[in-house]
This record gives C-alpha cells, structure tokens and sequence, in this order.
C-alpha cells in the first residue's frame, strides 16, 4: 500500500498527480502549454520554462485536494528528472525536492521514459517479461522488460522520432503544432495512395529511421506546389501514416519472435494514435501476447504515469537526495 | 520571527537564517557549480546546524530577479514552493537591491550591475535605500545618460568589470567601483531587505522579475502588434 505524489515538467505539460499503489489514480492534474507555443511552431524551452514556474505550485495544492489527501499521508515523491529540456526539467525537480525536504517524504527520482511504458499499469498489472514499444515526440524505442524495474533497449530510431515527424509533416501541411492527432484524424478519411518508403524494414535490427519518409513526404509536396497541383490531404496523411505504422508494426514483430512475451505495452504520445492501435491488435491476433495499449488520456505527458513507474522504483528502494538534478540526456536506469 | 532568506540570480548563492532580526547563520559560494545541485542541501545544512526544522520557518525571502533565468527560477521555485507548502509568508525583493544594500554611504549614488553581455546589462539607481531609476533591462549607453542627470557620487557594485572604461571616462572625477566582497549578494542583506516588506498576497502566482520577455516572445509580439495577452496555459 503506498500513496505517491508525483511531478512531470519535462515538456511543454506541467502535471501533478497522486496515485495509490502505482495503479490508480486518485488525481492527475495537467496544465498544457500547447497554445503558447503554438505561436512559434513548435516548443521554445525558454517560455517553457516560465509557464512550469507559474502552474507548479497550484497543480500541488489541486492534486491533493482533488485525490483529498494530506501531506502525511503521502509516502513517496516520485518526479522526472529525465530526459526531456533541462529547464523545464528544472521546476519539476526544484518543487519536488523542496516538498520532500519539507514534510520529511523519501523522493524517488524517475525516468520520464519509464513513466510513459509504465502508464500500462493503469489497464492491468504487467506480466513479465513484457515488451514494450514507446512512441513519442523525442523517443521511438523497442524496449525489453525481462522483470519489474528493468529496462532493455532493443533498438530506437536513428533520426526522427515517430511524433516529431508527425509534426515536422504537419508543419508543412500547414497544421497547427502538435500535428500528430490532427494527422491521425485525416488518415481516416483518406487511403495509401502515395506509397512512402518503408525504411530499415527487414535489416535484422531493431532500429527506425524516418527522416527519409519525412523527406520524401515533403519533396511529395513541394514538388505539387511547384506544379500549382494540390495533392489530396487525407490520402497524404494516410499514406504517410500508413508507412509509419508499417515500419512500428513490422519491428515489433520481429521482437516479438525473437523476445516471447507475455504483454506488449504501447505507450508515449503516438500511442494515442488509432491507427497504431488497431495495426499492433490485428498483429497480437497471431501471437499468445497480450497487447495493452496504455489508455488515451495517459499517452501524452502526465504526472499519474510517474506515480506508476516511481512506485516500482519506491518499492525497489530507490531514493534521490537533495542534490537531484536534471538530467536532459537521462534513458532507463535499471534498480 | 525566523526567516530563511536566498539569492540565486548569479553565480553566486547567498542564504541567512536570521531571527528576530538576529543572523543566526549566513553562507555564500562563487563557484560555477548548478544552483539546482547546492541550493538544497546547503538549506537542509544551515538548518540543521541551528536545529531548525522546515516547519519552524515563519517567512521565505527570495532575490525575485533580475538576473540569469535559470538562476532566478531555482531560487524562486524553491521558495514559493516552500512558502505554500509550509503555509508560511513570502516575499520577493530585488536581486539588484541585496547589491546595493551592500555600500553603506549617505546621498551617494549606487548603481548595482549584473552584465548581460555585449553592452547590455540589467541596472538600477538607488540613493539612501531608495529607487531613483528602477531596475531594468539596459545598455551602459543608457546608464551613463541616466547617470548624467545626477550629480552626486557614484559607486558602483556588482559585475561592473566590462563598463569600467566608459564609466571612468564619463564620470572619472565622481566615480568608485566596489571592492571585492561588497560585490557579492549576503543572504543576511536578503533577509533584511525581505523583512521591511509585506508578504506576498498570492504566493502561487509568485513569479521572478525577469525584466525581459523572451526572444521567441519579442519577436511574436513585434510581428503581432495587436495581439493582446492571453492565457496561453490551459488545464486538462
Ligand atoms: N493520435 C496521434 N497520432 C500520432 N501522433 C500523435 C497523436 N497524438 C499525439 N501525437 C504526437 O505525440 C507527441 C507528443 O508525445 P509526448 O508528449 O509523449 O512527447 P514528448 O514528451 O514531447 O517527448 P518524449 O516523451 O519523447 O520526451 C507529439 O509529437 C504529437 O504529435
Ligand atoms: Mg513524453
């Protein structure tokens, strides 16, 4: 039994969140900045920076009232230190840190990474060894999970993240940042008509690329504009989509064969994508893997999908001390 | 009334415990070492050296900027967390103020100074304990105009090492620079600062005085003239 207060700012989301017994979430409150800095196109650390400073506080004092606890029923402080902008990283840390010392709470120091494969705790408790495909705007990853706490990076991308290139594609379409869910929503409508390149398909490794289906999305386009031809946005986004998919798809099911496991956990921004979803069930139809996408709401950053990875840590023994610091370039760390 | 006072706005970190006006202790570092690193652990030492714990504290004074963002930000952040969580007071003064605070002379000009590179630095005019010219974001083109306009003595205090030759060529005959310590922040000058004011209303929306918006914010709103300010920070 534990009660966990936990704190994410890696991004451009403040968020804090209780959580109870690393499963359920007794609150999880986010404050998103996505309107602010979809006036530049895309995350500027240093205004970033500035809306954590002014949310973090608050978000503490509605996380407890809304889960109604107190500071003395809490047991841990679980917070991101890593990976993510160092800045924003900063107000996180800083706040967290200071309610630990505070009210005398052991602090538990958790990978953001950790935190979005972990928000799968929130469906049902993960079977091991498990296998996990993490999707997000800075993270495209295969990852192994022989046990509780313990994290194998099988392969990850070379280049672009799965997301960014949804956003980087999206820019050019002319689709407000974050383009990812707008894309998703277009694919639907439309079908594979453009045939993108599928790279790194069948090359024995568990690694992605997708500059060059982002290249040849955006030489697709500007080579219509050039000819005054306007290309069909929802087959555009389909075909871009499904070679994304295709690429996420055919990997997992090559780690699949080599790693049998009992769960596949879907997690990190894409995977709220639909898509993805329903590819990566049709796939499990023909394995004995449970596929567990982690749920919509807990895709993108949040502070409740901490509390789930930072109880496993907790419970492990794991404790930061005063000094913590971010740590922008942080992956798993194995306890 | 037991106050914990910090300035992190350069690279210097200054902290004071200080009761009922009395500095129990007072620590500083100059070293380039992460205020994220030391801050906390020096607090969590001072305390325990006096047996305080967190809960005794009646008031968090901070150095609210200006000064270098991330700097600010963590001492800020330390402290407005620390104040609300604790439910005790907060106030904020003026990281060029805890310079000044620093040059003890009657009708005496003291212009406080953190360089922010190029010519630009954020500056302020302060006589007898009070505000002349506010702190601001400026370049020392516009310092000596302002200083122009007085003609009292001038000491200088802080990061002033870039601007000696053209202060010294303006004002040679009524100028001085401060020497060695009193170009460091106390945290006991922090706490006194602090304990003359009120605390703050909302502590919550306790943010650092960065005297500058950002790049990326200047250069939208040059392009957006009729924008006006919103809420950008929605929650979900
Ligand atoms: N339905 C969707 N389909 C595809 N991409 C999506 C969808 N919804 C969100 N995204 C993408 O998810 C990304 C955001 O995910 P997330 O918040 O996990 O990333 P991040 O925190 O910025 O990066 P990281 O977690 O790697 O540090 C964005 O790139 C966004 O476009
Ligand atoms: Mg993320």
């Amino acid at each position: 039994m534990s009660i966990i207060l936990s704190f994410e700012s890696s991004a451009d989301e403040t968020s804090v969140a209780v959580v109870k017994d690393g499963n359920k979430i007794l609150s999880n409150e986010i404050a998103t900045q996505i309107k602010s800095h979809q006036r530049f196109g895309g995350i500027v650390p240093e205004v970033a920076s500035r809306h954590h400073i002014e949310r973090v506080t608050i978000l503490v004092d509605e996380a407890l009232a809304d889960a109604n606890i107190t500071y003395a029923d809490i047991d841990a402080i679980a917070v991101t230190y890593g990976p993510g902008l160092v800045g924003s990283l900063l107000i996180g840390v800083t706040a967290a840190k200071t309610i630990a010392w505070a009210h005398n709470i052991p602090l538990v120091p958790t990978s953001h990474l950790a935190g979005h494969i972990m928000a799968a705790r929130f469906v049902k408790p993960i079977e091991y060894p498990a296998l996990a495909l993490l999707v997000s705007g800075g993270h495209t990853e295969l990852v192994y999970l022989p046990r509780e706490g313990a994290f194998e990076v099988l392969g990850e991308t070379r280049d672009d993240a799965a997301g960014e290139s949804y956003d980087k594609v999206g820019r050019v379409m002319g689709i407000a940042y974050p383009a990812g869910k707008t894309i998703d929503e277009l694919a639907h409508q439309g079908k594979d008509t453009f045939n993108f390149p599928r790279a790194m398909e069948n090359d024995g490794t568990y690694e992605f690329s997708f500059s060059g289906l982002k290249s040849a999305f955006i030489n697709t386009y500007h080579n219509a504009q050039q000819r005054d031809e306007v290309l069909n946005k929802e087959n555009l986004a389909a075909s871009f989509q499904a070679a994304v998919v295709d690429v996420l798809v055919n990997k997992t099911a090559q780690a699949l064969d080599h790693y049998p496991v009992k769960q596949l956990l879907l997690g990190g921004g894409v995977a709220a994508n639909q898509g993805l979803r329903t590819a990566l069930a049709n796939l499990l139809a023909n394995y004995d893997t449970e596929f567990i996408p982690v749920p919509l709401k807990l895709a993108g950053d949040n502070a409740a999908m901490i509390g789930a990875a930072g109880e496993i840590f907790y419970r492990k023994g794991r404790r930061g001390t005063y000094d913590l610091n971010a740590d922008p370039s942080l992956e798993f760390e194995e306890y | 009334m037991k106050i914990l006072a910090m300035d992190t706005s350069n690279q210097p970190m200054a902290l004071a415990l200080v009761e009922d006006n009395r500095v129990l202790s007072e620590k500083l570092t100059n070293e380039k070492r992460n205020h994220s690193v030391q801050l906390l652990p020096m607090i969590a030492e001072m305390m325990q050296e006096v047996n305080w714990t967190p809960t005794m504290l009646n008031r968090v004074v901070v150095a609210q900027g200006p000064g270098s963002y991330t700097g600010v930000r963590i001492g800020v952040t330390t402290a407005k967390t620390l104040a609300t969580t604790l439910n005790i007071e907060l106030v904020g003064v003026s990281s060029l103020a805890v310079l000044a605070n620093n040059i003890d002379q009657v009708d005496t000009l003291v212009v406080p100074i953190f360089d922010a590179r190029n010519d630009n630095m954020y500056a302020g005019i302060y006589k007898n304990n009070a505000v002349i010219w506010p702190d601001q974001h400026t370049n020392i083109t516009k310092l000596i105009a302002n200083l122009t306009e007085f003609n009292s003595k001038i000491i200088v205090v802080g990061e002033y090492q870039n601007f000696v030759e053209q202060l010294t060529a303006s004002f040679a005959e009524r100028i001085t620079f401060a020497k060695g310590l009193a170009n460091l922040p106390k945290g006991s000058s922090v706490a006194q600062l602090g304990t003359a004011k009120a605390p703050e209303k909302w502590p919550h929306r306790f943010v650092p005085n960065y005297l500058r918006v950002s790049q990326a914010e200047a250069d939208w709103q040059a392009k957006h003239p009729n924008e006006i300010e919103k809420d950008y920070v929605e929650e979900v």
